[in-house]
Formats: C-alpha cells, sequence, structure tokens
C-alpha cells in the first residue's frame, strides 16, 4: 500500500513537531513511535510514589467537553495534573453551541483568559479540526474525540497496549469488531494500525454498522465472527450503543451477541495468545462475554492505566511543538514573557 | 439608447451564429447584425474586439434571500452580483422567509428586482403551501403574478398522493414543475456525499440513492400526469441516465447542472473545509463524468450557478453545522468555460447552455440576439484572467471555494433591455 499522504498539515509545525494532535491519519511513523516511546516512560513513572513531572507547569489546560465523557475527562484531567498543569473542566452542552456563532465565541473566550491548551471532545466531526484552525497559533488542541471522525489518544493508549503485549506490529493481525459505521474510534484504529505496520487490519460487523467503502482506509471487511477472527492476533471490540436498535440498524441487542459478541467460543478461533482490547465501558453480554472481559487474555484495564501515560505524552509533546511554533509567531511578546 | 457593439465574436446559438461582427440597439431592442440600419446614429460605441458578444445568460437556480434572509443577500446585492457576472434573468426558489406562495410575495420579489433594475428575477412559487407538503399552493395565481414555474425545492412532498395532485393541478393549466429530487429519510443529517471520503472524515453522507429514488418517484407520476417537468441541479450520473431513459421514451422532461458539480468532487471536502459543504453534494469522479457526459449528449440543456450565498458566520462552524451552498453569480461564467480549455464542449456550446437552453426550458423566446428581441446581452473576454478576491465580490454571500483562485474569462459589459447596467 503506498505511504499515507499528510491529509492534516495543520496538526503539524514546519518542523514536522506535532503541535496539535486531532487525528492519526497521515501522520508519519516516527512520530506515533516517540507517542509511544515517551507515554512508555510515563507508565513507569506512574507507578512509582510520586507521580508529578514540571512538563507543563505554569501552563493552563482547558477540558472543553461538548458531549458527556467521564472516563476520558478525567484520565486527560489526571494526566494534566501529572504534568503539573493548572486545568479547567468545562461540560458544556452541544445544543446551546449548535449554531457555531456560540462556538466560536466561547473558543474566543477561552482563547483570551490565556489557555495554552484545549482538551476538546464534539458530537460533530471536523470539530477538532474547525477548533485548532480557530485558536492556532495561541493555544495547541488535543481531539477528545470529536463526531464518528477521529478519537487519536484512544487509538493510541490502545496501540502502546499493543506494543507492550506483543512487542511490534509488523506481522500482527488485528480484528476490530462491533459498531464500526459510528465509531471514531475504529477510525483512528485502522489509520494507527496501517502506520504503525500491522499485517492485516479488519473489521467485523454486520452491513448495517459498516461505513461505505471502509475497505478504502485499509482494512479487510468481514460480516462473520469466526472466519474473521481465524488467526488473529488482537482482538478489538467496540462499544455497541442502545439507541441503534431504536433507528432500524439491528433486530436486538440479543441477536446482536448471538452474531457478533465476544464469547470464549468466538475467541477460541483467534491465535492462542491473542489479546482482547475494549475501550470502555462494557456492555457485558451485548459486546463481550463476562468470562472474556474478566479472563486472563483481556488487557482492558491496562488500556486504562496506558490511557494516561499516552495523554501525558502527546499533551506534552503539543505543547512544545506549540511553544516552538508560537515562538516564530511571536517571538518579541515571547521574549518579555522570559 | 442606440448602441453600437463593434467587432466583436458574435455568439448566437438560437441563430447558429458565430462571427465577428456588429450589433446595433436601439431603446430595449436588438435593431441590426452587421447591416447598418438606415438612419443609426450611435450614440454610445462599445469596441468589442477580441470580447465575445452573447445573450445575457439565464440562471435556472440562484437563491436571491429576499424576503427573510437578508443578513445573506438582498434583491439588490444579488442582482448586483448578477450583472457582474453577465446574468440578466434569474430564477430565484421559493425559500424565502415567508415563502413564496402568496401572490404579495412573488410581486414583492419582482418589485424590489424591477426597482434595482439590474436583472430579471424571475420567482418560482410554492407547489404546496408553507412547502409542507400538505396543501396545493394557489399556483394560478401564483402565475398570474409572475412566477416562471412551480417547486417543492428540497423538500419532498412526502404524500406521493399530495404530489401526484399537485402534478394534475399544474398540468390542468400547463404550469411548469421543477424538481430538485432528494428523498427525505435518505438524506436526513447528511452533509455530504456517502462514499469513501465521508467515511474516512466521519461525516454523515447523502446517498446517491437519495437521488435517484426521488428522481424516479417524479417521472413516473410526470409520465401520469404530462405535466411540464424539469429537474434542477441533478448531481449523480445515475440520474443523468434515468432522465436519458425517460427522453428516449419520449417523455418531455428536462434537466440541469451546476457548474460546481461539473468541476468538484467530494474528495475536495478532505479537510473539512466549510466552502466545499454544498447541497446537492459534490460526488465521486463517476459521477462528474456522468454529468459531464449528459451535458455533450444534451439530456442536460443547461448549466446553473445554484447561487446560495451566506453571511460569514454560517460557515465558520465544524462542517456538518455550517450551512450548504456557495455564492456563484459572479463565478458562473468564468467556470464555465473550465470545460471549454478542458475540451469538453465548444465556446459556442458552453453559450448556449447558458441561455438558449434555460429558456426553451422555462418557455421563455429570450436567451438570443435575433433582431427585435429584448437588447440583454454580455460581454466577455474569454482570456483574462483574473484572481477571485471575496472582498470584492458584490453578492452580500463570499462563501466559495474559488476564493484566492485565478479563473480564465471575465464579463466586461452587459446590457438589460438596452441599457448598460454593468460595466467594468
Amino acid at each position: 500500500m503506498s505511504e499515507p499522504i499528510n491529509r492534516c498539515p495543520i496538526q503539524l509545525t514546519e518542523n514536522g513537531q506535532l503541535r496539535h494532535f486531532l487525528t492519526t491519519e497521515g501522520l508519519p511513523k516516527e512520530l506515533l513511535t516517540e507517542i509511544l516511546d515517551t507515554a512508555d516512560s510515563f507508565v513507569d513513572m506512574s507507578a512509582q510514589q510520586v507521580k508529578k513531572v514540571p512538563l507543563l507547569r505554569g501552563k493552563t489546560v482547558v477540558n472543553l467537553f461538548f458531549e458527556a465523557s467521564t472516563r476520558t475527562l478525567s484520565t486527560f484531567e489526571l494526566a494534566a495534573k501529572r504534568l503539573s498543569a493548572d486545568v479547567l473542566n468545562l461540560n458544556i452542552s452541544t445544543s446551546s453551541t449548535k449554531k457555531g456563532e456560540t462556538l466560536k465565541d466561547t473558543l474566543m473566550t477561552m482563547r483570551a483568559m490565556h489557555s495554552d491548551m484545549f482538551v476538546v471532545r464534539h458530537s460533530d466531526s471536523g470539530a477538532a479540526h474547525f477548533i485548532a484552525e480557530q485558536v492556532t497559533p495561541d493555544v495547541a488542541v488535543i481531539n477528545a474525540g470529536d463526531g464518528r471522525h477521529a478519537h487519536p489518544t484512544q487509538a493510541m493508549l490502545d496501540m502502546l497496549t499493543i506494543r507492550r503485549h506483543k512487542g511490534q506490529f509488523e506481522g500482527l493481525k488485528v480484528a476490530i469488531v462491533g459498531d464500526i459505521l459510528h465509531s471514531r474510534v475504529a477510525r483512528s484504529q485502522i489509520h494507527a494500525l496501517r502506520i504503525l505496520g500491522a499485517e492485516e487490519i479488519r473489521v467485523i460487523a454486520p452491513q448495517t454498522l459498516l461505513p461505505r467503502h471502509i475497505e478504502s482506509l485499509g482494512a479487510r471487511v468481514y460480516t462473520d465472527m469466526n472466519s474473521g477472527l481465524r488467526d488473529v492476533d488482537v482482538v478489538m471490540m467496540l462499544r455497541l450503543q442502545k439507541e441503534r436498535m431504536d433507528s432500524a440498524l439491528l433486530p436486538s441487542e440479543s441477536e446482536f451477541y448471538k452474531l457478533y459478541g465476544l464469547t470464549r467460543d468466538k475467541l477460541a478461533f483467534a491465535k492462542p495468545d491473542a489479546i482482547v482490547m475494549h475501550p470502555g465501558p462494557i456492555n457485558r453480554g451485548v459486546e463481550i462475554e463476562s468470562a472474556v472481559a474478566d479472563g486472563e487474555r483481556s488487557v482492558i484495564l491496562d488500556q486504562v492505566t496506558n490511557g494516561i501515560a499516552v495523554r501525558m505524552a502527546v499533551m506534552s509533546m503539543a505543547m512544545s511543538g506549540q511553544l516552538a511554533e508560537k515562538n516564530r509567531a511571536q517571538p518579541d511578546i515571547d521574549n518579555l514573557n522570559l | 439608447m442606440n448602441i453600437l457593439i463593434r467587432g466583436g465574436r458574435l455568439i448566437d446559438p438560437a441563430q447558429q451564429l458565430d462571427q465577428i461582427g456588429n450589433l446595433y440597439i436601439r431603446g430595449e431592442e436588438i435593431l441590426a447584425i452587421d447591416e447598418v440600419p438606415e438612419g443609426f446614429e450611435a450614440e454610445e460605441v462599445i469596441e468589442a474586439e477580441g470580447l465575445v458578444v452573447c445573450p445575457g445568460f439565464i440562471d435556472l437556480c440562484a437563491h436571491v434571500r429576499e424576503p427573510g434572509y437578508t443578513q445573506k443577500g438582498n434583491i439588490a446585492s444579488e442582482t448586483a452580483a448578477a450583472a457582474a457576472g453577465g446574468i440578466t434573468t434569474l430564477v430565484t426558489p421559493p425559500t424565502t422567509k415567508p415563502v413564496v406562495d402568496t401572490p404579495a410575495v412573488a410581486e414583492l420579489i419582482q418589485d424590489r428586482a424591477a426597482e434595482q433594475g439590474l436583472a430579471r428575477v424571475l420567482p418560482m412559487g410554492a407547489l404546496t403551501q408553507g412547502l409542507a407538503g400538505e396543501q396545493l399552493a394557489p399556483m394560478h395565481a401564483l402565475a398570474s403574478s409572475g412566477c416562471i414555474a412551480f417547486t417543492n425545492t428540497r423538500k419532498p412532498v412526502a404524500s406521493t398522493l399530495v404530489l401526484l395532485r399537485a402534478l394534475e393541478y399544474a398540468a390542468t393549466h400547463d404550469l411548469l414543475v421543477i424538481f430538485q429530487a432528494q428523498d427525505q429519510s435518505l438524506s436526513v443529517n447528511g452533509c455530504m456525499h456517502e462514499g469513501a471520503t465521508s467515511t474516512r472524515l466521519g461525516l454523515n453522507g447523502i446517498s446517491e440513492a437519495a437521488e435517484t429514488i426521488e428522481v424516479s418517484r417524479c417521472l413516473m407520476l410526470v409520465e401520469q400526469t404530462g405535466v411540464r417537468a424539469h429537474f434542477g441541479q441533478l448531481s449523480c450520473e445515475r440520474s443523468v441516465r434515468l432522465i436519458e431513459a425517460a427522453r428516449e421514451r419520449g417523455l418531455n422532461v428536462t434537466a440541469d447542472v451546476s457548474i460546481q458539480n461539473l468541476l468538484l468532487i467530494d474528495e475536495s471536502v478532505s479537510g473539512f473545509d466549510a466552502d466545499y459543504h454544498l447541497l446537492p453534494p459534490l460526488r465521486g469522479q463517476l459521477d462528474r463524468a456522468g454529468l459531464r457526459q449528459g451535458l455533450v449528449t444534451d439530456t442536460l440543456q443547461a448549466i446553473c450557478s445554484d447561487h446560495q450565498p451566506h453571511e460569514a458566520i454560517a460557515k465558520q462552524a465544524p462542517f456538518a453545522a455550517t450551512e450548504p451552498g456557495m455564492s456563484n453569480l459572479e463565478t458562473l461564467l468564468s467556470l464555465s468555460l473550465q470545460l471549454v480549455e478542458e475540451q469538453l464542449l465548444e465556446l459556442p456550446q458552453v453559450v448556449e447552455k447558458l441561455t438558449l437552453g434555460p429558456a426553451r426550458i422555462l418557455g421563455l423566446d429570450d436567451g438570443t440576439l435575433e433582431v427585435g428581441t429584448q437588447a440583454d446581452i454580455c460581454i466577455f473576454d474569454p482570456n483574462e484572467e483574473w484572481r477571485l478576491e471575496p472582498a470584492q465580490m458584490r453578492s452580500g454571500g463570499r462563501n466559495t471555494p474559488f476564493a484566492g483562485k485565478t479563473l480564465k474569462g471575465r464579463v466586461q459589459i452587459t446590457l438589460l433591455g438596452g441599457e448598460i447596467v454593468f460595466r467594468r
């Protein structure tokens, strides 16, 4: 497959440093590897007595969440605090910002408060790009999930978990199972796995939960669980939202579980040492059998631990790229600050 | 006033005219071509050497936003933009506020346009009251008040029975019905073509079937009722084939396409650039090829601007939350000439798609330079290269994906009924 072109130049500085983290798509392999290496060092540090480093001391990180979240928000908050940043959490309901005008106003207001970094989650695909365009070069933007488009830190924590268990990506067969259609996680995972050199990426779902031309992203499509799981090294489950039944995408949860739920029987088709992942929160008995979720091949809790480390890595890297860029843009002002 | 347009390349597809010559205008009418009329004394001479002189363009779909949405544009600003784009007649959809479902609104639009005197504005009337798809709009009264055609815009009439009756009623009075085909349930929340790019960006798609299913439904009812029907702004290759097949069956239906759908494809959206958020959406490569083929085979008889001006803030939001459409009156000609550059059509053919083609669809005698017709004329330089600067646009909407791009071919002078309404 051809080298992925960088479709999102806005997230890199002229020197190729990360300045925003909006999507895994189109990033160079070296950069993703740098994120993983940096995160690896934070994983080890987090296990120590003193968990803080001063990398973001004196910086203000604003978690701008236009869509409800507890686990992503809390891991970002923890990550920022372990980097010694000042953190402000803002939960803003999307309905009041539907017109874009208020979204822009919110951004301008937060920027005027001299925030250094926005961690943003929004129900519209492309929202993180829009926000980055509005606040560059003053603020670094980390995408914590935009619509169905991207959730790059989730994908990178998954990559870290895979690397820590499997050592490398070369030769790996990875299956992503469930609601691909609505999943920003799946899209970011596919891009990251391709860039990092996984041998084969499969998506497994009924046609109603597969977006058109998903194969164009570099994934092989399976609609049958048993053949899709055959000989894979990694099984990545996705969360199924309850409302999918209402929109006629599936007949029932029980039918979905019967066909696509990860049970011990189905997992037997994967390699004997295959690991099982899930971004959480888990619907036991819908996407996954409890015995599998809690079983020895499950690495679901490792994902949570790695999530904090990856977010620390991305935040510290984006902040240094952003500072370098800002210095270039406004050298005089920054000299005064020194 | 007596005007002589001297030495231009006269192109008039209605007379199969393409020659260097002189054009004489007296008062509101074209007086003569080439032969000096007896006793003619020009009060103004326009030197047109190296320029093309052709009928003023007739645009089948341009939103003027008045009444109701004047933050986006108004009749004064949009007719000024039309004049600068060589467009002398524009047909405007009933999606105003209030919608054009009463004679008062239809008359207001025409009165305001007449006050400005920069372009002829022909309103389309609503097919159903409030475009709600439930009760018939007073089509006969609206037609008497100047509505040139009737449409339910992109709000398809949900009940096929209501649609059937609307078409029967229109057929009774020999009124033209225009379809902007889009199935409701297949396009809900959609903001771009459903394909590889929408999948990659995680944007809700509008499938090709959203258009073809509605085109098919409408064609069946057109066949049954015999109503005069036109399909506006087709975007899919399969829609073109449906129209082609219907015409081969002997059905007298016509269709047009917007220039943007002839030039751009869905991949342009890749950076979430809201200027590419259009409706109908930019489709895939095969669709664009099919539309171009439809133009060549004359299945599509007209090119329109599908002008949808917006205030700046309407495009400043995440992609799906922005409003669709581009401001296009001032670029219709330059963009259409791109088809000549790419050797799809000859220059006279492009002129035909902008003049005679739309005139025939509407049943108008305009769109020609024939002696005795009203002197609606566009004079343009086919070779001038210019950069599109949004700040210099006359339209209330500066929303265009061609901002900052270099375009070729530019309108120099526009005449409306013998009056110079635009001069660069």
